[in-house]
């Protein structure tokens, strides 16, 4: 707990009003978009300027409580959960695009900046942020560089990361650090810019970011193919990205994603489709009918029932806004979905679709399966309820196979949600001993009393770990159960 | 016995975060428990016990407006609406009798209190009173002096007054519909209810506005009073099904999403169930109705720059938005202008603009904005909140803009009449 001594010394840093901890504040800090989990932090602070986050990263030092930034709480593993003994920052509040500069193609950005807001800022000036995760409506800039986001058009663009130039942060030993710059060319020192982007909040706090930007593709076109069968949506994939084709986007909805999607967006999807890909090809105008015209050819032969173009800008917005709500529009079917993100290289799609299907058969449960099929990315979703013990912990065996299975093929357990409270247990259990040491090696190295959002991707030490530990008694019992990480996930 | 949140309802909740773009009030505060997902958590923990009603949480739900955006936004099919009409249940059966409770339940929700108050309000009116202290408030305080700027004028007779209660088409007779006339819109908006008549009786329907009709519910039941909007609506029930209309038309977005939502409001009804259900099946927007059954299209279109502002309770509670939509672009032609966010809350809401002024006053501000934006001369919507709020916005401002009811648009271009 924060004692009033504490209290104090935070409203002297941050000002009386900057300083929340309400119940009802901290409630509502007390969740993310991921399911099942959650924990109470002692107090939430507003941070105006750099200097009060550098004092506060000492003052944690000094006084041994946990620091944990949140963008917009849409992480989806548990990324800004509290631990035990901690405070909120809302860097949300942090959201002026400070300067687009055309003629190196680059803008700074506050981190609290939201990601949708961004691109349509920079569309306006015919630039492209190419970034798109599903919730770009309302994450932010910062919650993307921390968790190196992905998106919809990850396939052709790339992630967050290929995009972010520099940036300045705050260490958690106080130190206000500068990264990168303006530069297309920067050898100057180990990478260790890729180190601190995807690190989800654990190593460093970014307050201001530079972005790259590219040029807006001249030209786009997007379709939609139906097909009966997931298998054959799953070969029009291979078959696509083998005939050296490269859409901006290739994405996958199953028959119960689709069946959701449509009960929200009433586009008229046939409900009883197998499964469904969403196509989008760029670039410019000739290019871009070129590809259409293959890719409709090779949809039809792979078994296409139907495929149909979008007529329209906006008529494409919508097809894509659909797709974006497919995650969310699942909890229609059950209340709890719990979301995964495991990762195959591209040619073993089919293969994980159908171990998916045929192992929630097995065990009787449901899951809807959507994703961006094109990079291998699939998000199999248990539809569950979590008033349902016996269910979640049946969700969770298959689960955990099917994180074995991405594995086995040469995958990964998760392709941009990151680690974070989720999937800790199984990354210790996955990965070679060499890889997880070099982690908490990297962690101890940077953050030695473990203050910036300590228990998330790795164990340090028996602090704040597990399943979020509530009180003293259940911290003592979750260390005890830490040789059965099963015990500590959920 | 105690009321309850519904634990399916609050379940429901993904909280994937997916609704927070779209509320007013998250976008004034850019705090969590001023969210969506963040009110239906608060609701979660009182439930779960982990959080009294306290006063902060009491605070969140009224700060709420009701508007129902997140309930549009939202994939995961979440009954908001329901969820925050309960919470207040909740909050204010742990409340003393507030200002807002006093008004709702002691003058809005009677007629005859309604229509005395209405009464003094006409003669501090016309006496020349209010000039008077318009003048001196402008002088004193100008956040007054923009309160005392959301009162439309009382209109002179209510339209259920002045109009009988059965009116014959005018060609032959389509059949007939009851008009519900409202409590707000027949103390100011009395024209409105006559336009409406008008432009049904020259579509050739035949108009019963019944006499014994009630206050429709909504302004008390949206503020979390359980019982008397049930006792309203049985009352309303009766009343309007001895009419024997084909259709219920409403002119007034937020009487009209309530008297829909009668059907759920009185489900566990043994008595009024069925016939709640086959009432809510009857009722439709003034637009929605025209429509469904077809109109007259005026000789002449809508001479100035028209927008529609949607009114929540139209576009969020009832979904109505392409009906509407499609009316106004045909009136307005080629002078129909975009409206950015259009289904953004003005602010009004029931009286939240009374009772929350500095909170409505910055959505009215960008409300403003964008219809300034969007090179409107008139504003076109459908719900007496609006019209007040977005008309004084006007008034603040000193701009050359009207707001105007679609009922009204359609009856004056019947007539050949500037708008
Ligand atoms: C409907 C939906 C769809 C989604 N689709 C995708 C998708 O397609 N691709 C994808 O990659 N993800 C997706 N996500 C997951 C999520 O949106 C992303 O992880 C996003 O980057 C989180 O941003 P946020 O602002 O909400 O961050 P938060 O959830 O608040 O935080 C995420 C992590 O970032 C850290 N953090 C936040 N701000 C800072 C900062 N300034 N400095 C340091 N650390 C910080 C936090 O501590 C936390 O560890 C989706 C989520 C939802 C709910
Ligand atoms: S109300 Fe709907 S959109 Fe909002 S967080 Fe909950 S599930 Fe998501
Ligand atoms: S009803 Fe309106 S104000 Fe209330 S939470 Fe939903 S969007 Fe926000």
């Amino acid at each position: 707990m924060i004692t009033e001594a504490l209290k104090k010394k935070l409203k002297e840093i941050f000002g009386e009003s900057n300083f929340l901890d309400s119940p009802e504040h901290r409630i509502a800090y007390s969740y993310d978009g991921t399911a099942l989990l959650g924990a109470l932090p002692d107090a939430i602070l507003i941070p105006t300027n750099v200097e009060q986050l550098s004092r506060l990263m000492k003052l944690a030092n000094e006084e041994r409580f946990a620091v944990i930034p949140r963008g917009s709480g849409t992480g989806l593993s548990g990324g800004s959960i509290p631990s035990e003994n901690s405070v909120i920052i809302l860097m949300n509040k942090w959201d002026k695009i400070i300067q687009i500069d055309p003629d190196n193609l680059t803008a700074w950005v506050e981190p609290g900046v939201i990601t949708g807001r961004f691109q349509s800022q920079v569309e306006s000036m015919k630039f492209f942020y190419p970034p798109d995760p599903g919730s770009s409506q309302i994450c932010t800039i910062g919650g993307n560089v921390a968790e190196n986001a992905g998106g919809l058009r990850g396939l052709k663009y790339g992630v967050t990361k290929n995009y972010v130039l520099g940036f300045e942060a705050v260490m958690p030993n106080g130190d206000v650090m500068h990264i990168g710059g303006k530069n297309t060319k920067d050898v100057a020192g180990y990478n260790l810019k890729d180190v601190l982007v995807g690190s989800e909040g654990t190593l460093c706090v970014f307050t201001k970011i530079l972005l790259k930007l590219i040029p807006i593709p001249s030209a786009s076109k997007t379709f939609l193919a139906f097909y009966d069968s997931i298998g054959r949506a799953a070969e029009t994939v291979s078959a696509i990205i083998s005939a050296r084709i490269m859409p901006a986007m290739l994405e996958f909805l199953d028959n119960p994603t689709i069946r959701a999607v449509e009960d929200f967006s009433h586009l008229g999807m046939d409900k009883n489709s197998g499964a469904v890909l969403l196509i989008e090809v760029d670039g410019p105008r000739a290019v871009v009918d070129e590809d259409a015209s293959a890719i409709a050819q090779i949809c039809k032969s792979a078994g296409a029932v139907t495929v149909r173009a979008a007529t329209d800008n906006a008529e494409a917005a919508r097809l894509k806004a659909a797709r974006k709500s497919a995650f969310a529009a699942l909890a229609r079917i059950r209340p709890t979905t719990i979301l995964e993100d495991v990762t195959v290289p591209r040619s073993e799609v089919p293969v994980m679709v159908d171990f998916i299907n045929e192992t929630a058969k097995k065990h009787a449960v449901q899951i809807g399966t959507f994703g961006h099929a094109g990079d291998g990315n699939l998000h199999p979703t248990g539809l569950t309820d979590e008033r349902d013990k016996k269910e979640i912990e049946k969700v969770k065996e298959v689960f955990r196979k099917l994180f074995a299975k991405a594995v086995e093929l040469g995958g990964t357990i998760t392709g941009e949600h990151g680690v974070g409270l989720a999937k800790k247990a199984f990354l210790e259990e996955l990965y070679d001993s060499p890889y997880i040491e070099l982690l908490k090696t990297t962690k101890r190295m940077l953050d030695p009393n473990l203050i910036l959002n300590p228990g998330k991707i790795i164990s340090v030490e028996p602090r704040c770990e597990g399943a979020l530990p509530r009180s003293r008694e259940q911290i003592e019992k979750a260390t005890r159960n830490m040789d059965n990480p099963s015990e500590a996930y959920f | 016995m105690t009321p309850r949140i519904p634990d399916d309802l609050l379940t429901q909740c993904m909280h994937c975060g997916l609704c927070l773009p779209v509320c007013p009030t998250y976008a004034l505060t850019g705090m969590e428990k001023s969210s969506p997902r963040g009110r239906i958590r608060l609701m979660k923990s009182v439930m779960e016990g982990a959080l009294p009603v306290s006063h902060e949480f009491a605070e969140e739900m009224n700060f709420c407006l009701d508007c129902q955006a997140c309930e549009t936004a939202c994939p995961a099919g979440v009954k908001y609406g329901e969820l925050v009409e309960s919470a207040r249940v909740l909050v204010d059966e742990n409340r003393p009798l507030t200002l807002k409770k006093f008004i709702l339940r002691y003058i809005v929700s009677k007629r005859p209190v309604l229509k005395f108050v209405a009464g003094l309000l006409r003669v501090y009116q016309i006496s020349g009173i209010e000039k008077g202290v318009l003048v001196l408030l402008r002088k004193l305080s100008s956040n007054l002096y923009a309160r005392a700027l959301l009162m439309p004028r009382i209109s002179r007779r209510s339209a259920r007054a002045t109009l009988p209660e059965t009116i014959e088409s005018q060609g032959n007779s389509r059949g007939t519909v009851a008009v519900l006339t409202g409590c707000v819109m027949d103390v100011f908006y009395s024209d409105i209810n006559v336009d409406t008549v008008e432009v049904l009786v020259r579509n050739n329907w035949k108009v019963v506005i019944p006499r014994k009709q009630v206050c429709c519910g909504s302004l008390s039941g949206h503020y979390g009073d359980s019982e008397l909007p049930k006792r309203l609506a049985r009352e309303n029930i009766k009343v309007f099904e001895e009419t024997g209309a084909l259709y219920y038309v409403i002119n007034s977005a937020g009487c009209g999403a309530f008297m829909k939502g009668y059907a759920s409001l009185l489900s566990d009804d043994p008595e009024f169930s069925q016939k709640a259900a086959r009432f809510s099946s009857k009722v439709l927007d003034f637009s929605e109705f025209l429509f469904k059954t077809g109109y007259e299209i005026p000789q002449r279109a809508i001479g100035k720059k028209t927008v529609y502002h949607e009114a929540c309770h139209l576009v969020h509670s009832q979904k109505v938005s392409k009906e509407p939509n499609a009316i106004v672009s045909q009136l307005a032609g080629t002078n129909i202008c975009e409206l950015n966010e259009s289904t953004w809350c003005c602010g009004s809401a029931g009286i939240y603009n009374i009772v929350r002024y500095e909170d409505a006053a910055k959505l009215l501000e960008r409300k403003m904005e964008n219809i300034i934006a969007s090179g409107a001369e008139i504003v076109i919507t459908g719900n007496p909140g609006c019209l007040a709020q977005i008309d004084a916005g006007i008034k603040q401002r000193g701009l050359p803009l009207k707001v105007v009811h679609p009922a009204t648009v359609l009856n004056r271009l019947y007539k050949s009449e500037e708008i």
